[in-house]
């Protein structure tokens, strides 16, 4: 791991020449059925999603930093990204994970705080959620996965929460950080309500994404794991721990990957994330551009 | 023979408000007689001469203003405990209990009094309230605490006094007859009197000990029916939800065990707040049930753990033990700064029925208690 701003995904080029050509060819295609996008024939309803085009964004990097021994901000990456993500506008609903259920694909939710109606599934591990996206792919033959810290932060867009503490802690001191943290994740907690509300209740952002930050927490594929920066701030040592997941939210949590739902109390202080959720990113094949182009030509 | 007599006239009373939980109000006058009968005995107290006090108590964790030790006359102090019946949300699920409170918190407030003074308490039971209720002070001699002189129907207020002659933390709690009295305590009535020696908590040796701040923490063990489905039901009333409780209560398996009146009521925005070298005082309180305190990265420094301050202080304890029915006391000066969680040490119950509460510490890091030598590092 860099950190330096770094540029994900460098942009294929060659496929430029061949453009209209393939087009013609993508839109007979895509018009005749021939392959899965929109998913025809499938046997479920594809979810809704969004596509979030390319930009330059700043996201704080995942997992825990350590300079000079003392625990500071994750660093705040530029992140030029130049091919979109298409996303699920809304967090998995609780009526389509039950389908998952109901095909024996997905274990059953144990949701902490049951709620009535079109809410999001809440009382899923990172298990069922990775269990979800292996059953939706098979339903729509498309590639479903979560996103990653990074992608979430793309799509998050202004409803990105910076959980810096952007203060400046006394290395001799640990308890300031300590302190800080738990007041900031009480005033979070203190702040909103807890129920899941039903989908879309929380809004959109900029981009169209509904419900980020909302009541429900969204498991993303990223390990946690812990970055050793030297006093210049370069990389020393850096281990991951992917049986921690990280969460995004109203904060960012990371959580064991079985925990269904996140629990404080005794030595553990902090505030855990009220419910614990998901949304997917649809892996782009490598005819998007060509579909999206047929798209737009036939309106 | 004294003592004689009074085991018979208490399991006498006993009998009398047991009947009178069953019957009703006016068989309760029954234990008034026989205690007045016992208490003639003994001199008229002449109290005129002494100085009257009006204390107006302020909610739990908090505790209103007092001397920690005073060379003052015994004076009569007055309270007024306001008996309120209310739901109450207990957990961040919306949990409900139709409890009941003194004075609207659960546990009810602490009242700090000095041993020798004549506490004088007015307990006022709302026209508004359902049930009958009355109090019975563990502090107190006689008459079942007061329980036997105080059960007041709704539309009644009724006046106790009694002498503090016991120094220490005592539990009150309502206790109106047969079932009704854990039904009562397990839905919040209940809360906890300071009687200080005159001279001040001393360290069992004889030398003073003085606290900067003071904490009264209630446990609560709460027994909440289920649906079918598992989830936790509401009752429109206290009386609605009666049977349900008792058969929850009878499994004698709290849903339930928190501290101040719901889970989460002393974390987060509501979390007690010290600094680096100041002194707290814990009262903890469990009318009903076993438990266990313990501050995580602290100690006891001077522990009353039957909570009586003529016993010495136990000192540098880990975890303490409170009997179900008591209080206890715990001094301890806090040496580092950070988050401290203080628990029920029965570590399910805290972390999985909620009795937690959280304190935050600021001050300077002492480095020579406790260092991280290595941060953590790959291995070698």
């Amino acid at each position: 791991m860099k950190v330096i701003a770094s540029r994900a995904n460098p942009s294929p080029s060659l496929w430029l020449p061949g453009l209209l050509l393939c087009s013609l060819l993508a839109l007979i295609a895509v018009q005749s059925g021939l392959v899965p996008f929109p998913a025809a024939g499938a046997t479920i309803e594809r979810p809704e999603t969004i596509i979030v085009p390319p930009r330059s964004f700043s996201s704080r990097l995942a997992g825990e930093f350590v300079r000079d021994r003392v625990p500071v901000d994750a660093p705040m990456a530029t992140i030029e990204r130049d091919r979109p993500i298409e996303i699920m506008k809304f967090q998995v609903g609780v009526f389509d994970y039950a389908r998952c259920v109901a095909d024996g694909a997905c274990e059953a939710a144990a949701p902490r705080r049951k709620a009535d109606g079109d809410v999001p599934v809440t009382g899923v591990n990172f298990n069922d959620a990775k269990d979800y996206a292996r059953w939706l792919s098979a339903q729509t033959g498309e590639t479903w996965r979560l996103p990653t810290v990074e992608e979430w932060a793309f799509a998050a867009g202004s409803r990105l929460v910076d959980h810096a503490l952007g203060i400046e802690t006394d290395s001799a001191n640990p308890a300031e950080r300590w302190i800080a943290t738990y007041e900031r994740e009480a005033a979070l907690g203190a702040a909103a309500s807890a129920k899941p509300e039903p989908r879309g209740a929380f809004g959109e952002n900029e981009l169209g994404v509904a419900d980020l930050g909302g009541s429900v927490w969204e498991w993303t594929a990223t390990c946690d794991g812990r970055t050793t920066l030297g006093i210049d701030g370069g990389v020393l040592t850096h281990i991951e721990s992917c049986g921690v997941r990280i969460l995004e939210g109203r904060h960012r949590a990371p959580m064991s990957a079985f925990i269904r739902d996140g629990r404080s109390g005794g030595c553990s202080v902090g505030t855990p994330p009220d419910n614990l959720g998901f949304r997917l990113v649809r892996e782009r094949p490598w005819y998007a551009p060509l579909a999206e182009l047929a798209r737009r030509i036939t309106g | 023979m004294e003592n004689e007599n009074k085991k018979l006239s208490r399991r006498a009373l006993l009998a009398g408000v047991a009947f009178a939980g069953v019957v009703g109000t006016v068989i309760a006058a029954t234990p008034v007689v026989a205690e007045e009968a016992e208490v003639t005995t003994g001199p008229a107290p002449d109290l005129s001469q002494l100085t009257h006090e009006k204390i107006e108590l302020v909610a739990p964790p908090y505790v209103h203003a007092h001397e920690q030790a005073t060379t003052a006359a015994p004076k009569v102090v007055e309270f007024t405990l306001m008996i309120e019946e209310k739901e109450m949300v207990i957990d961040d699920l919306g949990t409900t209990v139709q409890a009941m409170t003194y004075n609207g918190s659960v546990p009810g407030p602490l009242m700090v009094v000095h041993e020798g003074d004549y506490v004088e308490l007015t307990l006022v039971n709302p026209a508004s309230n359902m049930l009958q209720h009355n109090i019975d002070f563990h502090s107190a001699t006689g008459a079942l605490g007061g329980g036997g002189l105080t059960l007041v129907n709704p539309g009644e207020q009724v006046k106790l006094r009694f002498k503090a002659t016991r120094a220490g933390v005592f539990v009150y709690h309502c206790a109106p007859g047969g079932p009704m009295i854990p039904w009562h305590v397990v839905s919040g009535m209940n809360g906890a009197i300071m009687v200080l020696p005159r001279d001040g908590l001393k360290d069992g040796k004889g030398n003073p000990l003085k606290y900067d701040h003071i904490f009264y923490i209630g446990e609560q063990d709460y027994y909440i029916p289920r649906d079918r489905e598992g989830n936790f039901k509401s009752y429109e009333s206290a009386g609605d939800g009666y049977e349900d409780m008792l058969a929850v209560m009878k499994t004698l398996t709290p849903t339930h065990v928190v501290f101040n009146g719901a889970a989460g009521a002393l974390t987060g925005e509501h979390a007690m707040k010290a600094k680096v070298g100041e002194t707290v005082l814990i009262v903890h309180s469990q009318a009903n049930r076993d438990t266990r305190p313990h501050l995580i990265g602290g100690h006891g420094d001077y522990v009353w753990d039957t909570g009586k301050f003529r016993n010495p202080p136990q000192v540098d304890l880990e975890t303490w033990f409170i009997a179900g029915g008591s209080a206890g006391a715990a001094l301890y000066k806090f040496l580092e700064p950070g988050v401290y969680a203080y628990v029920n040490h029965n570590l399910i119950e805290a972390v999985e029925l909620g009795a937690t509460a959280h304190f935050t510490v600021e001050g300077t890091w002492d480095d020579d208690l406790m260092t991280q030598v290595q941060p953590p590092t790959p291995i070698e």
